[in-house]
This record gives C-alpha cells, structure tokens and sequence, in this order.
C-alpha cells in the first residue's frame, strides 16, 4: 500500500465528531447509567434449559414467589432462559433451592440448571471497585510508560485517546442497555491494551519523521507517519477483528458481551491512535524541537 | 539481524521444541508418559462449585471479652485495687478505678501475665484500655489481639470445612484462605451445593444442659423438638468438644435414625458424674442454641457411649454425625459468592470455544497468506509456533484454563502476526530504498524492533494488571494474553527471522516481493 491520505485536514472534523459522540457517551453513563450484572451489583442469576416453555411462564412462576425484581430473557437457543433476581437481602442463597424447586416443580418439564451465580452485596461492590481501580491504574501506568518512552506531549495525548476509548465503548453499552459484568472489565483493559499498541505504532513513526525531516510541521508529519504505519494499523485490526468476530459468532453466549466489547474497542482504538491521539500532538504544538531538548536533559 | 550463527539457530529450535512438546501432553489420553503435566480446566469448563465464605467474628469477640470478666476481677482483687461500676458491653468492659497507674502497671505487665498477654509476633498486648472520664476505663481487645481472634478462627475454620466437605466425599476440592475474612471454596464437578452449604451453613455447636423445673436465673427458655417450652439451665455439662466420634444408626426397637457418639476420658467422666447426680432428671441436647431432643435420664452413663434419637430421617442422622464428627464452627459462615456451572455448560463452552478458536485461526493464516504470499507462510509457521508454545507454557505452569482464557488464545491469534506484520512493513519501505535486498530485510527488521516491543509491553502491562486485579475466570484470561505476548516476541524475532533469512539468503538477491 502506498497511500498518500490527507488525514490532517480531516483532523479538525473528526474532532468535533469525536467530542460530540464523547458527551452524547458521557451523558448516557450518568443519565441512563450502565447496566450493571449480578458481578457489580449483587443478585441471582440462573440459566436453565428446558424443553416447551415460554418465558412467560417462568416469570410468573417467579412472581409468584414475590422475590423482587426479577428479569426473564431467553438466552442463546431456544429453551434456553436467563433469570436475574434482585439482592434484596444480606443472605441471598436460601432463595436459590426455593426458586429450583419451584421451577422443577411446576414447569411441567425436566429443568436443567445449567449455571447458578450468587453475589452477594458486600462482594459485588468490592468486585466494582477493584475494576474501577483495574482500569484506572492500567491508564496510569499506559500514561507512565509512555512518558518514558516518548515525551509528556505524547503521554498526554495517548492517554486523552484512551479515555476517549473506554468512555465510548462504556457509552454504548449504556446506550443499548448491555451488561456490565467481570468479562467486560477485562474486555475494557484489553481495549486499553491494544488502543494503546495502536497508538504506540504511530507515535514511534512520527518520532522518526520528526526526526528526519525537521522542515516538515506536525500535521505533514502526522500525515505522513500516519500513511506510512496505514496498512499496518488495517492487516491488524482487520485479522484482530477476524478473530474477534470469530468469537462473537461461534464463542457461545457466554462471550459475546466480551466480544462485542472487544470489538467496539478494536474499532474505536483505531479511529483514535489516528483521529484523536496524532492530533493532540498538533494541540501540544510539538516540534522536531520538542524531542531534542529532551534529548538534552537526558544526556548531561 | 539476519546472520544466525549455528549455536543460536540450534538453541532457539531446542527452546521451541521443548516448550511445544508439552503442549503435546494435553493431547493424549491417559497419563502413562513419566510427565504427567496438563492445563487444568477451570470450573466453567468442567463444571462444578465455586464457593466464598466470610466468617463473621464478633460474636467470637463478644464470647471472648466475656471471658476476661473473671480473671480482671480475681486480678484487681489479688492486687487489691478497688473498682465499681464493672459493666459487660458489646465488645468491651467498663469499670471506675480509683488507681489507675497501678491498673497500669497490672495490665501491662510483660511477666505472667496470663489476663492480657503480650503477642511476641506483633509486640502488641491481647487488650488495650482507654481511659475516657476520670476514672472510667474500658477495656477491649487491641488491634492485633483482634487480628489473633479472626485468624485462629480462620485457620480453625478452614480445618473443620475441610474435614466436612473431605467427609462427604467430592473429589479434589480446593479450601483456601482469601484476605482476612474470607475462605474459598471450589468444588469440581459438584452440581449442586446446596447439601454442602446446609453443612457448613451451621456452627454445629453441641452442649449437653439440664431442664429445670422452674424459670430461676441463669436459664434461657428453648422450645423442644415436639413443641414444648422447656427452660434450660445456661451451665454447660459438656459440649461437642469432648466428642471423639459419632455414627448414624437404626434403633433395633423403633427403627428410628439415631446418632451414636463416643465421649473422650473427660468427657465421659463429665458426663457421668452429672447423670449419677441428676436421675430422673431431663438432659437438653442442644445444637446451635436449639434443641435436638431432651431425653430423661433414666441411669447414670458412665461408659462414655450415649445416643441422640430426635425424629430424624437418616439424612439428617448421617448429616448431624458428620457434623459431630468434623467439630464445631468457631464462626458461624456466611456465604457471600456462589458459582455454580453444570457440566453440560462446561462441554458446550469448551466446544464452542474450540470451534472459534479453529475458524479464527484459519480465517487469519488465510488473511495472512492472501496478503504476504510466501512471507505469509511464514508469519504463519510462527503463528502455529505461537499457539503450540503458548499451550506448551500454559501446560508447564499448570494454569487453569477458563472460558475467558480461551478467548485470550483467540485473541492471541488474532494479534500475534501485528509484530511480524509491522516487520513486513518495514522492510516494504525499506526496499523502495534499499538495493540489497539483504540489507533492506536487515533495517527492516532492526527498525521494527522498538515499535514491536513498545507496542507489545503496552499490552503487557494491561495483562498484568488484569492480573494482579481480576478474579476467577478472567485471570485465566489475562494469563493467556501475557503469555501470548511473550510467546509472540519470541516466534517473531527468533523463528520467523530465522525463516526469513533462510528465504532471503537461499534467494541470491533474486527479484523478492513481500
């Protein structure tokens, strides 16, 4: 590939667009919240599979038993349900036999209980806080690496572009009202991960074309670094993406809020190493001189 | 970079075959190879229980400070200090002192000092005072007299489960400690855990007491197994400490489930002096502050043998036994996490898992040959050198494979060829300028080094701190995608440059595409 692309006039666009989809994103977490799952916010969940019943029946077997808050969905193939029910007390677990039971008892069918999560209030916050603190640390420990490696100016914009990352994915799964649960936080880190490869690929560039080419100002020499890591920054998402899609489609539904995850990140991790991280470096008005006095303070 | 001298070719293929040979042992079915190394299958795999326990140990402290009152007492008396106002609270004690600098130098006293010993570990006493108004103190345990409390109980704790879930017989569970609190629990291949959380879901605290005619002071008013209000006296005969053993039984003359129990020395000799003084008398058993039958005591029991009968189905007296058997609680548990996956889940998720894992590795190997043509081939020896040594490590570590792990392989897969894509690119640049071939393959590979690197320790440090942060399944995720990049660096820079080179130099500066 040879591209000669004009990414840097579309700079000014993308980031409008970017800080519009950005606020939509954060308006949405704070309005509408995240759909957080058993893991964040303590609860039941049982999935079963059964032969000739509709949800229907299961949920008003369940309502019957006056547990709360509880939420019916049919999950993966048919005769397969999700149950979800509300932590109502501190002592969850003896309403998992009781709602066994009841279900063995009166569906008519043989139930098969394939999987059954209780967690409990204490646990789920301490669950919720160590990820927020997961995520957190991963960014400041991304931000340290990378000043490191390169200078503030870099450090700062990866980092505004990985925020960008997580606050969008976060977004539309509130958006679309997709749960929150321990996969999605590795699914979160894993985007930070690789959002900050991708970013990585094209700083290391433009500091060799600063480097080079001192007569060049940063938007050429975003342009060109940019164009020239392109058909890298496609074969990886794209066989990044193959797998993913891989997963999403056959991985079962176990998986698929993971890879969904993954794969809004794969996507939006790419769109930001080029539209949201090369031109906070045009924002910080980095130079050929920027690296060099670095350079000075390194050797005495 | 493409000069490999014979030594290093040899050893990075000895290091390759030997890792990759153990990825071969996960493949064979029975475990006569004198290696007997596999990946464990993590419980969402295989199926099974995942249990968290917290232990809950005021009432521990409460018992505990309770039995100090004594002691101070008897202390204050022998050394003649006056007090009054001497209240028992929740977890602390109360009294007026007139002296407290010789209260002081009691209580703190590093000799014999038998009411508020010194913990060498922590050099921290067992008790602290405060002296809040004048002469007011109050006492209660210190920071890390608390600390002793909670992990004596812990350790004693995770004995008895042990010793409960070991009695009924589930094959290889794992009981460990979690932080200060807390116990784990999993239990391959158990569907339900509801009989195991009823085990240990109870204290099982015996104490043989008697009935008293009438409601005086120092009793506590019980309701028997028939519905009878009986008032039993607070003095303990003996507890299920003194039991050395106890069995399910049938009862020749009614057929009834009983639980049989044998009485250490003590405990026999406890027990027969109080059924000599008291025939005719009602003895209350009593577990966990109710009463399991009161039976009149028609002869002395001296023999240290003695039966409890209490309309019982013969679960229940095999339950009672085992739960006699294993000891008390010194915590009652509760349980604050619970995963159960039944295994039919687990085989489905393993097949789909693999299913995925074998389309996105050949829709990547043909996206890579499609694009590189014979250097394709190549990334994709090293992708298949990949995932072997990748479930070689996985095998010598014995990690536990979750479903979230098998997602990292495929996610692996998928970002493995990123390093040999960007050398490939590289070296596409490099040849625009480059006339030797061999020395534009040589910068290529140089140049990429330090973006290959940079970018693939960014992920590393989001695997270790899903690591060091994530819990169950997906730390077996955040295995597998640390040690994919390890894997990746190295099949990239040590096989794959490798295969290169031999392509390159075998080429003798031919025409080469990339």
């Amino acid at each position: 590939m040879n591209s000669k692309l004009n990414f840097s006039s579309k700079f000014k666009l993308a980031n409008i667009f970017s800080l519009i989809i950005f606020s939509i994103s954060v308006i949405f977490i704070i309005f509408k919240g995240l759909n957080y799952g058993i893991d964040f916010k303590g609860g039941t969940l049982i999935e079963l599979r059964t032969d000739n019943t509709n949800a229907s029946a299961i949920r008003t077997l369940l309502n019957e038993m006056n547990l709360g808050d509880v939420n019916v969905k049919k999950f993966g193939k048919d005769g397969d349900y999700l149950i979800k029910v509300e932590q109502k007390e501190n002592d969850n677990n003896k309403i998992i036999p009781k709602i066994k039971n009841n279900l063995s008892n009166n569906l008519n069918n043989e139930v098969n209980f394939r999987r059954v999560e209780n967690v409990g209030p204490k646990v789920s916050s301490e669950l919720l806080q160590s990820g927020i603190i997961a995520i957190s640390l991963s960014l400041a420990a991304m931000l340290f690496y990378i000043w490191i490696r390169f200078e503030w100016q870099f450090s700062i914009g990866s980092i505004i572009a990985l925020f960008h990352d997580v606050v969008i994915t976060l977004g539309i799964f509130s958006v679309l009202s997709l749960e929150i649960n321990l996969s999605i936080i590795a699914a979160v880190l894993t985007i930070v991960g690789y959002s900050m490869n991708d970013t990585v690929v094209i700083y290391d560039r433009i500091r060799e074309n600063l480097n080079k080419y001192n007569r060049l100002n940063i938007s050429e020499i975003a342009d060109l670094s940019i164009n020239d890591t392109l058909a890298r920054t496609i074969i990886t998402s794209a066989t990044t993406l193959l797998a993913l899609l891989s997963i999403f489609i056959l991985g079962g539904e176990i998986l698929r809020g993971f890879s969904f995850a993954m794969i809004l990140g794969v996507v939006i991790g790419t769109y930001s190493s080029i539209f949201v991280a090369s031109p906070m470096l045009k924002f910080f008005k980095v130079t050929y001189k920027t690296l060099e006095k670095e350079e000075e303070k390194i050797v005495p | 970079m493409l000069n490999f001298s014979k030594i290093k070719t040899l050893t990075i293929y000895l290091i390759f075959c030997f890792i990759a040979f153990f990825s071969v042992l996960n493949f064979q079915k029975n475990d006569s190879l004198y290696i007997d190394k596999k990946i464990n299958l993590g419980l969402d795999l295989q199926g099974g229980s995942y249990l968290l326990l917290e232990i809950n140990s005021d009432t521990l402290v409460q018992e505990k400070i309770q039995d100090k009152v004594i002691p101070i007492k008897k202390l204050l008396k022998e050394n003649n200090v006056n007090y009054s106002n001497f209240k028992i609270n929740n977890q602390s004690l109360s009294l007026d002192i007139s002296d407290i600098n010789k209260f002081d130098l009691l209580f703190y006293s590093r000799t014999d000092n038998s009411v508020n010993p010194y913990i060498d570990n922590y050099r921290s006493f067992e008790l602290d005072y405060k002296n809040d108004t004048n002469n007011q103190i109050k006492i209660s345990f210190s920071k890390f007299g608390l600390l002793t409390i909670n992990n004596s109980a812990l350790k004693q704790s995770i004995e008895i489960i042990r010793r409960r879930i070991d009695d009924v017989g589930t094959k290889e569970p794992t009981i460990l400690q979690r932080g200060e609190k807390r116990i784990l629990i999993e239990l391959p291949g158990l569907k339900d855990p509801e009989r195991i959380k009823a085990l240990l879901g109870k204290t099982a605290q015996l104490n043989f007491r008697l009935v008293s005619k009438n409601s005086e002071f120092g009793i506590d008013k019980l309701i028997s197994e028939n519905g009878e209000k009986l008032n039993v006296s607070k003095r303990i005969i003996m507890s299920g400490e003194n039991l050395i053993d106890a069995q399910p039984n049938i009862n020749n003359q009614n057929n009834e489930p009983t639980v049989s129990f044998t009485l250490d020395r003590l405990g026999a000799q406890k027990f027969g002096r109080a059924t000599t003084d008291n025939v005719g008398k009602r003895l209350a058993i009593v577990l966990d502050g109710e009463i399991v039958s009161a039976p009149s005591i028609n002869e002395p029991i001296t023999s240290g043998n003695g039966m409890i009968s209490g309309n019982f189905s013969f679960q229940e007296a095999t339950d009672l036994a085992l739960l006699l058997r294993s000891g008390a609680l010194p915590t009652p548990l509760l349980v604050v996490e619970e995963r159960t996956v039944g295994p039919d889940l687990g085989e489905d998720s393993i097949k789909s898992g693999k299913i995925s894992l074998i389309v996105g590795f050949i829709l990547v190997i043909l996206f890579m040959l499609y694009k590189y043509k014979v250097f394709g081939l190549i990334a994709n020896m090293a992708l298949i050198a990949n995932l072997l040594m990748l479930i070689g490590i996985l095998t010598i570590l014995e990690a536990t494979l979750t479903l979230p792990g098998i997602a990292g392989i495929i996610l692996t897969v998928g970002m493995a060829v990123d390093a040999n894509v960007l050398i490939f690119e590289r070296i596409r640049e490099e040849l625009k300028t480059e006339k030797s071939i061999i020395h534009a393959f040589d910068t290529g590979y140089s140049k990429a080094k330090i973006t290959v690197l940079d970018a693939n320790i960014t992920t590393l440090i989001a695997a270790v701190i899903l690591f060091a942060f994530g819990s169950g399944p997906v730390k077996g995720f955040a295995i597998t995608l640390g040690i994919g990049i390890i894997t990746t660096l190295f099949t990239a820079y040590f096989l794959a440059r490798h295969l290169t080179s031999l392509v390159i130099l075998n080429s003798k500066n031919k025409e080469i595409k990339i």
